[in-house]
């Protein structure tokens, strides 16, 4: 090719730019259309439940009439979601409230404290931990968390806490890494002017450093509420499953995700109870917008604040 | 009276070393406890025989196969899409509507519980294709999965070249296009890979998306026969293929073999290990990479 | 030059690879067969999981027996199974319960039934509970949660903990008609556990629990009650004195057809018979009552 005139190799040089140019804008465009694709499908399945089966929309969000087999002669299935609703509200509520403090203060000691070691040693170990099968999770929440708290604590040790212990360990490496990310661009003048002025290190983190970094915190902190509002398997295994909203950290309950995988396989679809299935699957993925909406208005109030 | 703030200090710095130290803790107890109770099936046996039947002493060859078949379809499809989105949001996109858009359903990808995606593949990959439950359902599954991870670890590793190497490029005469295939890729390509294996990592252990795609059964694989458009041979992406975590998953569940529990730990143990060894590599690789590119063009 | 062009190649081979990789698999499918004797072709056998052990037994003997023959066996529950051959997505949908208790009328009315073998489940408990047989009455009152300690059917001073399985389950769909005659459990009491196997090792580590699981299941680990004074065996059941049995059928739509058929055809064999029984299910010919609903 190098003995060609350089005529043809402009022209190869446009050609490819052009070529180059348009795969990579058509791959972008298919991002787009994949995602469309399946809020599409899991709308059109989702809305089944109220179209199909006249269930009020009102009752499948504010009802706790769990009912989907009933027979017709007894009035017919009742599916409201709210047991489901409140219980993926309270577990993943209260994995957060655990896992936010620790979070965050291994954010911080990451990248204010020892960023060498943080470099070295915590960002591996933050990786192997998110590497970690939510299965494995489960499997560990099953084996050692529930018998402990049956022994130490009480209560059968299927429960809510239980649930939420395992998916705090499962949602803080994703608090951690965003909340580091947002730490470790504060610019360094803050804190020496900070320093300068006299103030301890840890005047200077909770005065200066922490404020800053808020928005990316609480970034942080909602995309960790989303994955423990999407964790299946491994908080399956451990809440017992009790269709109940729980009167304590030690009840058994259920959640969205739980039922979702107990019952999808077992139930034909077409019918009210599978349509109904899919009504949940359908609020997670509203839901998750909704978590996504969230982050950006705190992303804009950080960009404006700034 | 006020505590001096130098004590605080103090303590608040030996809170902070504390939960570093908890961390880590953790880990060794979660690390140790699996290996621990998986220590007398880390055995070449476990890892290369079948299951046995509803006896004990099996192993989980075929399971692990197709995880690993699995993590190589989806990387096949994912990486060439979602690095081609990166550069197209890195060196392409304007600041327009399509733009937003993409950046949107990227996070609202991210976002989606793994459960949900397993659903849309059930409706999509395995009843409307016509497939059945197979290895490609799967595959295609995970790399929805994946693909918002992808595409953001290429858009940061090739915003994170510094801007004087793509103006020397351009100064040089090189195109856009040139520039980004010569130049951007192969600086950022250390920062490419650790994300693609960990990525990778991810898909490995990936269980809720595959329960209902590449389903919970694995047929009698011949491993001499390598033509992949055969039933029996592991080649096939066209077949029934239960995956690691998702056995685990099934022996927790089914317990029909008397061994369950062993073989459960066993597994965990094998995935724990096999997650170590996509960080290492990805640390490795990334290393050498780093050392080629950076290195030739000081 | 050099360097750009093997990129945009790859890529394009990449993408060609997989829409290649989409494309052949409708030719993958049916696979033509040579001439030989027996059976030819594919069949997939798709649901309970329950009868996936045992179909995938039957399915490796069969192939095995018939070299030109392939099944394929795959698990996601009755459901799953039923939905899929009424909708053709699988030449057999195994199911735990009779197709009309799942599908809609319209759908079920096409689907042929072949009750393969017979089920019995056995009231579980705790093996510390001092109790050794419960009636009917007792066990309705358990699970609609009149009784609520051990003490009131003859055990020690020790609060029931019922586990349940998902009410979409056959099993509890089993046990409930046959053993509690319909009626209907009071909810939110019952732990819930996804499968048999997740129940025994909560039974078996929780103190005063009760439970119900296929007659495979029943180990050491776990105690099994005598229901109104019958045990829970093999023979109690074949005769009927024992109520708490079902099906496991295979659905076909239509009558079943081509290597679907003779796999039916296979499992209901005398030459199956012996690996059924090995397995803990019943075979259908050595039941001397029949239920139709």
């Amino acid at each position: 090719m190098n003995s060609k005139k350089t005529n043809t190799d402009k022209f190869y040089q446009v050609k490819h730019e052009y070529l180059g140019r348009s795969v990579v804008t058509i791959f972008g465009i298919m991002l787009i259309l994949i995602t469309i694709t399946m809020v599409l499908f899991l709308f059109s399945k989702g809305i089944k439940t109220f179209t199909q089966n006249h269930i009020p929309i009102k009752d499948f969000l504010f009802s706790t009439a769990w009912m989907p087999g009933r027979e017709e002669a007894q009035g017919g299935p009742a599916v409201g979601a709210l047991i489901f609703i409140i219980g993926s509200v309270f577990i993943s509520g209260l994995a957060l409230l655990i896992s936010t403090p620790f979070s965050v203060a291994l954010a911080i000691f990451m990248t204010q404290i020892s960023p060498s070691f943080g470099k070295k040693l915590l960002q591996p170990i933050i990786e192997i931990f998110v590497g970690i099968p939510s299965v494995v999770y489960g499997w560990i929440g099953l084996s050692v968390l529930v018998p402990f708290l049956r022994h130490q604590i009480g209560g059968l040790g299927f429960s809510l806490l239980a649930g939420s212990l395992v998916l705090s360990v499962m949602i803080f490496p994703t608090i951690t890494t965003v909340a580091a990310d947002s730490l470790s661009i504060i610019p360094d003048d803050y804190k020496e002017a900070s320093y300068a002025l006299g103030a301890t290190r840890w005047q200077t983190i909770r005065k200066i450093i922490f404020p800053s970094a808020l928005p990316g915190i609480l970034t942080g902190v909602v995309l960790g509420l989303a994955r423990a509002f999407g964790e299946a398997l491994a908080v399956q295994m451990v809440i017992g499953n009790t269709i109940r909203i729980p009167g304590s950290i030690l009840d058994s309950t259920v959640n969205l995700t739980s039922i979702i995988t107990m019952d999808m396989g077992n139930t034909a679809m077409g019918t009210t109870w599978n349509n109904a299935l899919w009504s949940m699957a359908l609020l997670l993925l509203i839901i998750s917008f909704i978590f996504i909406f969230i982050i950006h208005r705190i992303g804009r109030k950080g960009s404006t604040s700034a | 009276m006020r505590i001096d703030p130098k004590t605080t200090d103090k303590v608040s710095t030996g809170v902070f070393y504390l939960v570093a130290a908890g961390f880590i803790l953790l880990l060794v107890f979660f690390v140790g406890y699996i290996l621990y109770q998986g220590r007398l099936r880390l055995n070449l046996n476990f890892i290369t025989s079948a299951p046995v039947f509803m006896k004990a002493g099996g192993g989980i060859a075929p399971q692990l196969f197709n995880s690993l078949y699995l993590v190589f379809l989806s990387i096949l499809i994912t990486v060439p899409i979602g690095l081609s989105a990166g550069i197209y949001l890195a060196e392409y996109a304007r600041q327009n509507r399509i733009t937003k858009a993409i950046r949107f359903c990227i996070e609202a990808l991210a976002s989606l519980p793994s459960i949900v995606i397993g659903l849309f593949g059930l409706l999509v990959f395995v009843s409307m294709t016509g497939w059945g439950y197979t290895l490609m359902s799967g595959a295609l599954a995970v790399s929805i999965l994946n693909l918002p991870v992808i595409t953001r670890i290429s858009e940061d590793s090739l915003r994170g070249v510094p801007h004087s190497y793509k103006e020397a490029s351009l100064a040089l005469g090189a195109t856009h296009w040139q520039t980004i295939t010569r130049v951007l890729i192969p600086v950022a390509l250390p920062g490419l890979i650790t994300g693609i294996v960990m990525t990778a990592g991810r898909a490995f252990g990936e269980a809720a998306a595959l329960l209902y795609t590449a389903g919970m059964s694995s047929p009698k694989l011949n491993f001499s026969n390598w033509n992949p458009l055969s039933f029996t041979s592991p080649l096939n992406p066209f077949r029934p293929a239960e995956t690691l975590a998702v056995y685990i998953w099934k022996v927790n569940s089914e317990g029909l073999i008397p061994d369950a529990r062993q073989v459960a730990d066993g597994s965990a143990a094998i995935l724990v290990i096999s997650v170590f060894l996509f960080n290492i590599c990805s640390r490795f690789l990334g290393r050498l990479f780093s050392n080629r590119f950076l290195g030739k063009s000081k | 030059m050099t360097k750009c062009k093997p990129f945009v190649i790859a890529l394009i081979l990449v993408l060609s690879l997989s829409v290649a990789l989409v494309g052949c698999s409708s030719n993958t499918q049916p696979t033509p067969a040579p001439a030989a004797s027996g059976p030819s072709g594919s069949a997939t056998a798709v649901g309970s999981s329950a009868l996936q052990p045992l179909a995938e037994k039957a399915a490796e003997m069969f192939m095995e027996k018939n070299k030109n023959a392939k099944v394929q066996v795959q698990g996601g529950g009755s459901g799953t199974g039923l939905t899929q051959v009424a909708q053709g997505g699988a030449d057999i949908g195994n199911s735990d319960v009779f197709a009309a208790e799942k599908l809609p009328a319209d759908q079920a009315g096409t689907l042929v039934d072949h009750k393969v073998c017979v089920v019995g489940f056995a009231t579980v408990v705790n093996p510390e509970v001092k109790v050794d047989s419960l009636t009917g009455k007792q066990l309705i009152d358990i699970f609609t949660g009149k009784i609520t300690n051990w003490k009131d059917v003859g055990g020690q001073d020790l609060k029931i903990v019922i586990l349940n399985r998902p009410a979409s389950s056959g099993t509890r769909a089993t046990f409930k008609k046959y053993a509690l005659n319909g009626a209907e459990e009071a909810t939110g009491q019952a732990l819930t556990e996804d499968s048999s196997g997740a129940i025994k090792k909560a039974l078996s580590d929780t103190k005063g629990s009760i439970s119900y699981l296929a007659l495979s299941y029943v180990d050491n680990s776990v105690k099994a009650l005598k229901y109104d004074g019958v045990e829970a065996t093999v023979a109690n059941i074949t005769s009927g004195k024992y109520p708490i049995w079902s099906y496991e059928h295979m659905y076909t739509k239509g009558e079943a057809k081509g290597v679907a058929k003779d796999f039916i055809e296979f499992i209901m064999s005398d030459a199956f018979k012996s690996t059924i029984t090995q397995m803990g299910y019943i075979p259908n010919s050595e039941m001397k009552v029949t239920r139709d609903k």
